[in-house]
Order: structure tokens, then C-alpha cells, then sequence
């Protein structure tokens, strides 16, 4: 077993699960959180310093990067799907994964 | 299997290829309006003035709530079929919840947003 | 190299079993089948396994060899034993019947579901058919006919394990030949066929069939393919 799964396909096949799921769960908090700061003005003021601390920009930086992973990643589901299959489609895995790191970084460089 | 069972699943399936696609689009907005909001920090006025009374804007996360709603809960939906023991009326009927919290909070953030312009 | 031993762990039983640990010669040129077979006609007459061709033709001799489905008689030892170690089961997803041998009922079974078979309505006193060698559809239908059946795809496949009723890879990929197939007369009752979640529409194109075909044919592509031609027969209400 430890071995069958060890190629990239599949490692983009977890990261697009796995990313999937986590936003998923995020999202539901994160719409009912904005939409209750929504709802009383100094209540948003609040919401969005205490978005401004640390540890929620390092949070908020994760979300990037899997946010960004799915979508590069979806991009990439989309391509093998819908295209003619080519060889490069199997590069759009390290494509995939370093738009989503650059994405993140740049992300958390902006926002420190 | 029926063909209406056919149908449905073809069409569950190219409806999150298709919602998946317009997301390309909203998704690639969102990371780059936060990439270009966060910078300095978040400011609420900074917030409400780009997005605040902006048809645009309402229309733009109207399109995007609802897309997520699509899409989110048909992944969600093999998710639970492939890697839990939920049987499958259950699964459907906890998909079909999920895109309805989804749809309900987000149209209510969009319009909570739009509302802050006072307009 | 000829006087050393490799040590080769196999799966011994059914469902319900053990390994049982066997030495053997290191020879040179060596395939994973010759192990087998060495120590079926030398240590152990009991082991139970399959074969036919030993050339890559038959696809009978796939097991799972460190892991990893193959097929046996054309793997050299010298590219899959680690550190001279050699763990050899029987293909997974399939019911172990005894040892290395499983019971390919269910996967055979799927080829005729997905409408594996290759219907005409010519007979011997038409003309044969005229297809050119660079008819596009003939040139993707041949890219997928090589299959020899052995099973290390639909060994491979996660989305099996997870949904056993999925038709799996070779099926798949074996349809779609015949999809592009312009003398075949089965059409739309194929797409039919392979058609929604436990046809093509369940693969999620991680691509360990296409890792480990030995015939480096491209299962996920055929997929791809068939999941594009049956959307277009269920939106033009073709399906139903
Ligand atoms: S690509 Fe599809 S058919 Fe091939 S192993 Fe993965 S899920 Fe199975
Ligand atoms: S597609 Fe490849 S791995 Fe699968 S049965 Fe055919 S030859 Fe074997
Ligand atoms: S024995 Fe025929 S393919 Fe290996």
C-alpha cells in the first residue's frame, strides 16, 4: 500500500481534497462572522482589527494558499477533462503548486 | 440504472465543472482584491468604500455565493459517498443543506456589504 | 551476483492468511515469474499462481510485487527487489481465491458491462471497411488498444476500493477504443453503459492506472474522453 500512491497525481488528488474540505468548513464561519460584523458598523470595525492580528494573518495566509491550491488545482482537473490530453498537463501539478505557494507569500509579504 | 439517474448525475457533475469555472474567475478576484486590500493592514473604511453601494461589487459576490453553492456541496456530496458509511438519502439531504446555509449566509454578507455604502 | 539469495515473502492462503518466506537463488536476467516459479518447482509445489505467455502477451502473471500491482514475467528482479527483499501478493481489489491467484470474475464481468465487445454489421461478403492509418479516431482508438487485460489498473484504482460497482480503468479504456471505432455499431447503448458514477464519471483522474499499466497505455485519458462524449449525448437528450 505505501507505495501505490506515490506519484504526483495523486499527491495533487489529496491537496485538492484536503482543500476542498478545509474550505468548505471555513466558509460557512467565515460568511456568518461577516455577515453578523455586517450587520452593526463598530462590530466590523472590531472584526476587521482583530483580523489584523498575527496569528489571523498567518491563518488567513493558509487559507490563501489552499484556496489558491484548489484553484489552480480545479484548473488542472478542468484541463485533463476538457482537453485533448497532452504530456504538459502532467506539469500543471508543479505549475499548480507553485502559484499557490507565490500566491500565499505574496499574500503574508503584503500583509506584515 | 434509470436514466434519469444517469441524467441527474451527469448533470450534478458538469454543474460543478461549470460552477468550478465562473469560481476561476471569482476566485482569482478575491485572492487579488485581499492581496491588494491587505496591504498596510485591513481598514473598514478602505472596505466600504470600494465595495459598499456597488451594484458591481453585489453583483459580483451574488454571482459567487451561488457558484460556491453549487459547487462545494456536489464535492461534498462524493466526498461522504466515497470515504463515509452516510447512507446515500442522507448524504443528498446533507448536501442539499449545506448549499442552502451557503446560499443563505452569503446572499445575506453580500447584501449586509453593499448595504454599508449607505447609498 | 548469482550466489547471492533473495528473500521473498508471499502471501500464503485466501482472505485468510500468511506470508510464508522462501530463499532463492539470485540469477541473472532474473524475472519476478522466475522466482515464482522457481520455488514452486523447487521449494514449495503448493504455491498456487498464474501464467501463461511469460513474454507480456497473455497478462495472466500480474501480482502485487513490493506493493506495486506489475506484471511479473517481464519485471526483472534487479529493478524491484530492495535491498534483496521480495514481498509478493496477490492483485488487490479482486477476492483472493488461493496464494497469488484472484478471482477476476468481477472485473471481466465489468469489460462486458461498459460493452467491451466489438459489434459490426458487415458480413464476410461486404468490402472491408477502409479506415485510414491518420483518421484521427483511429488513431486515438489505437493508442488504447493494446490492453492485455491484466488487471494492475483496477488493482490500482482508489475510486474501487471506495465504490466496488465503479466499472475501473481497463473497462474504461477499452470502451473508448470501441467508441472510436467507426466500424462498430453499439453507440449510444454504450455511452449508456459507461455513462454517470460508476462509469466514467467516477474517476477523479489521480492516474495510478496510468502509472502502472505495463502497456504505458493512458486509462485517465480514455476516461476523459468517454466523460466528454457522454455529457454530449445527455445534453442533447441522447441518453434518456
Ligand atoms: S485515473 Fe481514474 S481510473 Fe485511473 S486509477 Fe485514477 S480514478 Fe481510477
Ligand atoms: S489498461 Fe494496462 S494495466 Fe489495465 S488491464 Fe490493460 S494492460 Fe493491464
Ligand atoms: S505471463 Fe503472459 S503477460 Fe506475463
Amino acid at each position: 500500500m505505501k507505495n501505490i500512491h506515490n506519484h504526483p497525481n495523486y499527491w495533487a488528488f489529496i491537496m485538492h481534497r484536503l482543500s476542498g474540505l478545509a474550505l468548505a468548513a471555513f466558509l460557512p464561519v467565515h460568511l456568518y462572522v461577516l455577515g453578523l460584523a455586517l450587520a452593526d458598523s463598530s462590530a466590523f470595525d472590531d472584526f476587521i482589527s482583530w483580523s489584523n492580528t498575527p496569528l489571523l494573518k498567518f491563518l488567513e495566509t493558509g487559507l490563501v494558499v489552499f484556496l489558491s491550491a484548489h484553484l489552480t488545482g480545479g484548473v488542472r482537473l478542468l484541463a485533463l477533462e476538457f482537453l485533448e490530453w497532452r504530456d504538459w498537463q502532467n506539469s500543471m501539478v508543479a505549475l499548480s503548486c507553485g502559484i499557490s505557494i507565490c500566491a500565499g507569500l505574496v499574500f503574508f509579504l503584503n500583509a506584515t | 440504472m434509470s436514466a434519469s439517474a444517469l441524467r441527474i448525475e451527469t448533470y450534478l457533475w458538469l454543474a460543478q465543472r461549470v460552477s468550478a469555472l465562473i469560481l476561476v474567475i471569482c476566485i482569482t478576484v478575491h485572492i487579488a482584491t485581499m492581496i491588494i486590500a491587505v496591504q498596510g493592514g485591513l481598514s473598514s473604511e478602505e472596505i466600504i468604500a470600494r465595495i459598499g453601494g456597488s451594484k458591481i461589487w453585489l453583483s459580483f459576490y451574488l454571482v459567487f455565493v451561488s457558484s460556491v453553492a453549487v459547487h462545494a456541496p456536489i464535492g461534498l456530496k462524493s466526498i461522504m459517498r466515497e470515504m463515509s458509511q452516510i447512507p446515500t438519502n442522507r448524504i443528498d439531504l446533507l448536501s442539499i443543506l449545506f448549499s442552502l446555509i451557503i446560499g443563505v449566509l452569503g446572499i445575506r454578507a453580500a447584501f449586509g456589504l453593499y448595504g454599508l455604502g449607505g447609498a | 551476483m548469482s550466489n547471492d539469495l533473495i528473500n521473498v515473502s508471499i502471501w500464503r492462503g485466501g482472505e485468510d492468511g500468511e506470508y510464508q518466506t522462501y530463499q532463492v537463488p539470485r540469477l541473472e536476467s532474473q524475472t519476478v515469474l522466475d522466482v515464482v516459479t522457481y520455488i514452486q518447482r523447487e521449494l514449495d509445489p503448493s504455491l498456487s499462481y498464474r501464467f501463461a505467455c511469460r513474454v507480456g502477451v497473455c497478462g495472466s502473471c500480474a501480482m502485487t510485487v513490493n506493493g506495486k500491482a506489475r506484471w511479473t514475467c517481464r519485471t526483472h528482479v534487479s529493478k524491484v527487489a530492495e535491498g534483496g527483499q521480495l514481498t509478493l501478493d496477490p492483485l488487490n481489489s479482486m477476492p483472493r481465491v488461493k496464494d497469488l491467484v484472484v478471482d477476476m470474475e468481477t472485473f471481466f464481468n465489468k469489460w462486458a458491462d461498459a460493452k467491451g465487445s466489438f459489434k459490426g454489421d458487415k458480413t464476410r461478403d461486404d468490402a472491408l471497411a477502409y479506415i485510414s492509418p491518420d483518421d484521427p479516431k483511429r488513431k486515438i482508438s489505437s493508442a488504447g488498444i493494446e490492453c492485455i487485460g491484466c488487471g494492475a489498473c483496477y488493482a490500482t484504482c482508489d475510486v474501487i476500493k471506495w465504490n466496488p460497482d465503479y466499472l475501473g480503468p481497463a473497462a474504461l479504456n477499452r470502451a473508448w477504443t470501441l467508441v472510436n471505432d467507426e466500424r462498430d455499431v453499439t453507440g449510444l447503448e454504450r455511452l449508456a453503459a459507461v455513462a454517470g458514477d460508476n462509469g466514467c464519471l467516477g474517476c477523479h483522474s489521480q492516474q495510478g492506472c496510468v502509472e502502472r499499466c505495463p502497456k504505458s497505455l493512458n486509462p485517465t485519458g480514455a476516461i476523459a474522453g468517454l466523460k466528454r462524449e457522454t455529457i454530449k449525448a445527455v445534453l442533447k437528450g441522447e441518453l434518456s
